[in-house]
């Protein structure tokens, strides 16, 4: 993957798959602490502890259509790569937890790239469920919570597109400040 | 800042327009391919292009854009199906945006498969 985004959408949709009803993406950044770290969480079907080492094993997935799943193995490598570390913690019933954490400043970085164009998507296909987004640099935070927005859309769906470009324009606003107002 | 404020005016005016869009059994769909391998090979801005143009060509009450799993033919990804209710379903093989306001307007308007870009062209 280009793009640690692109890692994030897809884990979070075996999130979609767990029948989760809440999705969590909390990203914190740090300069100071050299270290960027992506948690998904869900309340989805969750999984038995050998469940999370199956998925953690490339050659190991749900599907039928393919007898390979790369999803979390790539997410996993590519936070390893950089000597940070990963972890999956699950219960079944309650739902999943799936961290990864890098060492910024590492050649073997893959750069976050458009994490709200991620999210964004994310809501337009499931705008059923419920996403929680945190981004936190050393400059401040900010956080896009689905509920509260469907609580002002009075039953207008999220997938409108006029909501959506609101969306995509209050993480694009809410970035660049927390950013130092830069372009990023 | 965005607020919550034009949040409002905008959920004003979608009621005001009642979408059809949900009600509407003829909307075609949008499948655009989202799995690890899918998201690997470029699904994400394919995925805009679709929803920019369909939103452009004011369709968005015709055309719903959304994301499926893998199907399979991942050595074919980014992978589009288009379902038109009457229609035989259409997939398009390795996708890029360029190709996307191509496909928007002679399939989805004009209703004429974009043959050199189906699954078909290539097999």
């Amino acid at each position: 993957m280009r793009e640690l985004s692109l890692n994030v959408m897809d884990v979070a949709q075996n999130s979609v798959r767990a029948q989760a009803s809440l999705v969590r993406i909390d990203v914190s950044e740090s300069d100071r602490e050299d270290n960027l770290t992506i948690a998904i969480s869900d309340n989805g079907c969750g999984m038995t502890d050998e469940q999370v080492q199956q998925v953690i094993d490339p050659f190991f997935t749900t599907r039928t259509t393919r007898k390979v799943g790369l999803g979390v193995p790539l997410f996993k490598l590519s936070a390893e790569q950089t000597g940070g570390s990963f972890d999956i913690k699950s219960k079944v019933g309650e739902g999943t937890v799936t961290t990864a954490s890098y060492v910024k400043s590492s050649v073997d970085m893959t750069p976050l790239g458009d994490i709200n164009d991620t999210v964004k998507i994310l809501i337009q296909c499931n705008p059923d469920i419920d996403f929680v987004f945190t981004h936190s640099t050393d400059l401040g935070s900010f956080a896009l919570d689905t509920r509260e927005l469907r609580e002002v859309l009075e039953g207008v769906s999220l997938d409108t597109p006029d909501v959506l470009a609101w969306i995509a324009q209050f993480l694009e606003e809410n970035t660049q400040n927390i950013y130092g107002g830069a372009e990023n | 800042m965005k607020s919550l404020a034009e949040l409002q005016a905008i959920r004003d005016r979608a009621k005001a327009q009642l979408d059809l869009r949900r009600e509407n059994p003829n909307a075609a769909r949008v499948l655009v391919g989202m799995a690890t391998c899918g998201i690997a090979a470029g699904a994400r801005p394919v995925l805009n292009a679709f929803t920019e143009e369909i939103a452009k060509r004011g369709l968005t009450k015709d055309v719903t854009v959304t994301q499926t799993g893998c199907i399979g033919i991942c050595q074919y990804e980014p992978v589009v199906e288009i379902e038109i209710p009457g229609e035989e379903k259409v997939t398009y093989v390795k996708v890029a945006p360029e190709m996307v306001p191509r496909i928007v307007s002679d399939h989805l308007v004009h209703h004429q498969v974009v043959s050199e870009y189906t699954i078909g062209a290539i097999k």
